[in-house]
């Protein structure tokens, strides 16, 4: 490899081999080791969780969101995955010369209220202008600082046979959207993205005191990416029930159509939660009273330790592998 | 989705599977032709539910894999060119030509764009007049008629900035080069219903006659594939060669009589180099003379040498052949990956070796 390709950005193996190589490597620290989705800052009396995260989508408006929102929630979720209550947000917007104010103003309403339906603060920022040509539109990259109960303490190393995986609810929804809007597929039927933040979510799960043992949300490489990672990092073999994935009619028709199989796909709204086993009925109880956990399923469970492999039983009661995706998925042509 | 789902309900699959169990009394080889009824068939674990002595071997049924390389050096280097664009299919910007994929010369600068449907081209062409623009067609009589229509409207609107790169594989010619072969040893064929929606069976008709063999059309469901596999069998068993149709909400036997003219407007049969395979006689569709002015190839500036497909120790022929099936390589798993494909079954997810790699890495 001598020059970087889309699929280093994409969350498949040449993105993952990539981080390993050229960044992990490189800047080798404690907290930077597990490549979680936001590091784990200890204090004298506080865990804090810090993350940052790039919004470089297009179109900039998309059904079910835009960008803005898309910049908070998504940073949002990050710090929910380690376990950490989100407080601050910064913002950093990198605008192209050019760029209607009419469409700026949507993006930071739209900032402003994510932000209040996420309870999280913008305290700090950035603003850049570029040449014409030098950006598409408009970037956004937020940080984010949330808090860790003392007692809270997720990770691989708390993953344990038997642990049913959670997701709290239909798969595939912002990648698929995305795609429909960036190629105008006319398809019938209520397409959004997922796009929303999981803090609420994760709080009840806590107040509830439910045994979670480890969160992930599956944005770029999908539920199989995400699921795979988690595999290989934890050495527990994890398993699908392919007919308990929540999947829209839209979102299975798409994926017919195309070919691109909806666990591949990013989702912007979605946690895989794992959860222990006698705790995962309460849990989807608990999950199913709130908005953005309506259709939440137990979707697969843990297996004994081995070789950390991800496998699916297809609906013909088949075990079969699912292997970590490479790039993101493109359509087939037949 | 309700049409779907009862293809693919359990315990109608398990009911076939009983009845293929009962019948098999002996070894029978079978190949599905088609590459997305490989992915199917693999993906749906349909493959382990069968007897041990009904074995699948898998066809060379996946445009993308056979696609030759010097066809994708061509594209790139027509995509380098100053002034040109060129669109293709997602699947196709992955595959490795002798140097590099157009995935990685886009990186480079090349103008590459992917496409969902080709008539999206001709609004571009029509919108960027001094652009060159180029589109990179490929498959199988599935896709041929889309590919057609698409050059005929190109004609139409007096596009004269819309070029061709075409590589149209015919399927008959296929099954007739793995009959003819001295050491075949499949006895019947699952035929791709896709294709034959378009094509009809027509042509599959002096195939059965002349090798004694039975042609399924199948479908693309669990359930399709295992009726499909039954009716193979069954007809094995009493000896009867034939062209039968399993996948019969989609196939007429006359096949899309409007496709087919369509096709014939645009191309004509000629012989056609298949990847891992070489050429097969008339096994393509080219352009007809009065299209012969949007071959793409007419805006290059240098040759593009024809190339050596096979690397030492891939076996990418005998599974493309059905005579090996992936698991049977040495490289494979080891220094042959989607990732570092060395054979054409490798290069496209549709392909026997990268579906292999995907569903039965164990």
């Amino acid at each position: 490899m001598k020059k970087i390709e889309l699929a280093h950005g994409s969350g498949g193996v040449l993105m993952r081999e990539f981080i390993e190589k050229e960044i992990k490597e490189r800047f080798k620290n404690k907290e930077l080791e597990k490549l979680l989705d936001s590091a784990i800052l200890k204090t004298k009396n506080k865990k804090i969780a810090f993350t940052t995260d790039s919004y470089v989508v297009s179109p900039i408006f998309f059904p079910g969101g835009n960008i803005g929102e898309l910049a908070v929630n998504g940073t949002v979720n990050d710090l929910v995955a380690v376990g950490a209550f989100p407080k601050f947000i910064s913002l950093s917007l990198i605008i192209e010369e050019g760029f209607l104010l009419e469409d700026l103003r949507k993006i930071l309403d739209s900032i402003k209220k994510a932000a209040q339906k996420a309870g999280v603060k913008i305290v700090t920022g950035d603003t850049k202008v570029v040449d014409k040509g030098k950006g598409d539109g408009i970037f956004i990259n937020t940080s984010g600082i949330g808090f860790i109960p003392e007692e809270i303490d997720l990770g691989y190393h708390k993953i344990e046979e038997g642990d049913y995986v959670l997701i709290n609810g239909p798969i595939g929804l912002h990648g698929f959207s995305i795609l429909v809007s960036r190629e105008n597929i006319e398809i019938e039927g209520d397409l959004k993205s997922d796009t929303a933040p999981l803090n609420e979510l994760w709080e009840k799960l806590y107040e509830n005191k439910i045994e979670v043992h480890f969160m992930r949300d599956p944005t770029r490489g999908g539920v199989q990416g995400v699921l795979n990672e988690i595999a290989k990092e934890s050495g527990f073999d994890i398993i699908l029930y392919e007919e308990k994935l929540p999947l829209t009619d839209e979102v299975r028709g798409l994926s017919e159509i195309l070919g691109i199989d909806p666990l591949l796909m990013a989702n912007e709204g979605k946690m895989i939660f794992f959860v222990k086993r006698k705790q995962a009925e309460k849990a989807i109880s608990i999950l199913r009273e709130y908005e953005f956990g309506k259709n939440s399923e137990i979707i697969g469970e843990v297996k004994e330790k081995g070789e950390g492999v991800l496998k699916l039983k297809t609906k013909l009661g088949v075990t079969r592998i699912l292997d970590m995706p490479y790039a993101d998925p493109l359509p087939r042509i037949c | 989705m309700k049409y779907l789902s009862e293809f693919r309900e359990k315990a109608a699959v398990e009911r076939v599977i009983r009845k293929i169990k009962d019948i098999s009394k002996k070894e029978y080889i079978i190949m599905e032709i088609c590459g997305s009824q490989t992915h199917s068939i693999l993906s749906s674990g349909i493959d382990t539910l069968l007897p041990e002595n009904v074995v699948l071997v898998h066809g060379p049924g996946c445009p993308v894999c056979v696609t030759p390389k010097e066809m994708i050096d061509t594209a790139i280097e027509l995509a380098k060119m100053k002034g040109n664009v060129l669109f293709t299919y997602g699947d196709m910007l992955r595959v490795p030509g002798s140097k590099e994929s157009l995935f990685q010369a886009k990186g480079e600068g090349a103008n590459i764009k992917m496409i969902y449907s080709p008539f999206d081209i001709l609004d571009f062409a029509k919108n960027n007049p001094y652009k060159n623009v180029i589109f990179f067609g490929i498959g199988f009589e599935t896709t041929t008629p889309a590919n057609a229509m698409t050059i005929l409207k190109a004609r139409e609107m007096n596009l004269n900035n819309f070029y061709v790169l075409i590589a149209q594989f015919r399927v008959p010619p296929a099954i007739s080069a793995i009959l003819n072969d001295p050491f075949n040893k499949v006895q019947g064929f699952l035929a791709p219903g896709h294709v034959c929606t378009v094509m009809g069976i027509e042509e599959y008709i002096p195939i059965a006659e002349k090798y004694k063999v039975p042609i399924v059309v199948t479908g693309f469901e669990p359930l399709d594939l295992a009726e499909g596999i039954y009716m193979v069998i069954e007809s094995l068993s009493k000896g009867e060669s034939g062209v039968k149709i399993q996948y019969k909400r989609s196939v007429r036997p006359e096949g899309n009589p409007k496709a087919k003219e369509i096709i014939r407007r645009v191309f004509k049969i000629g012989n056609q180099k298949w990847r891992g395979i070489g050429e097969i006689p008339e096994s393509g569709w080219i352009l007809r003379e009065e299209f012969e002015d949007m071959d793409a190839r007419k805006l290059l500036n240098k040759k593009i040498e024809e190339v050596e497909e096979t690397k030492e120790g891939c076996i990418a022929a005998l599974i493309l052949q059905g005579k090996k099936t992936p698991n049977e390589c040495e490289l494979f798993k080891k220094l042959c990956t989607p990732l570092n494909p060395l054979g054409a079954p490798m290069v496209s997810s549709e392909g026997a070796c990268a579906a292999y790699y995907k569903y039965k890495n164990e």
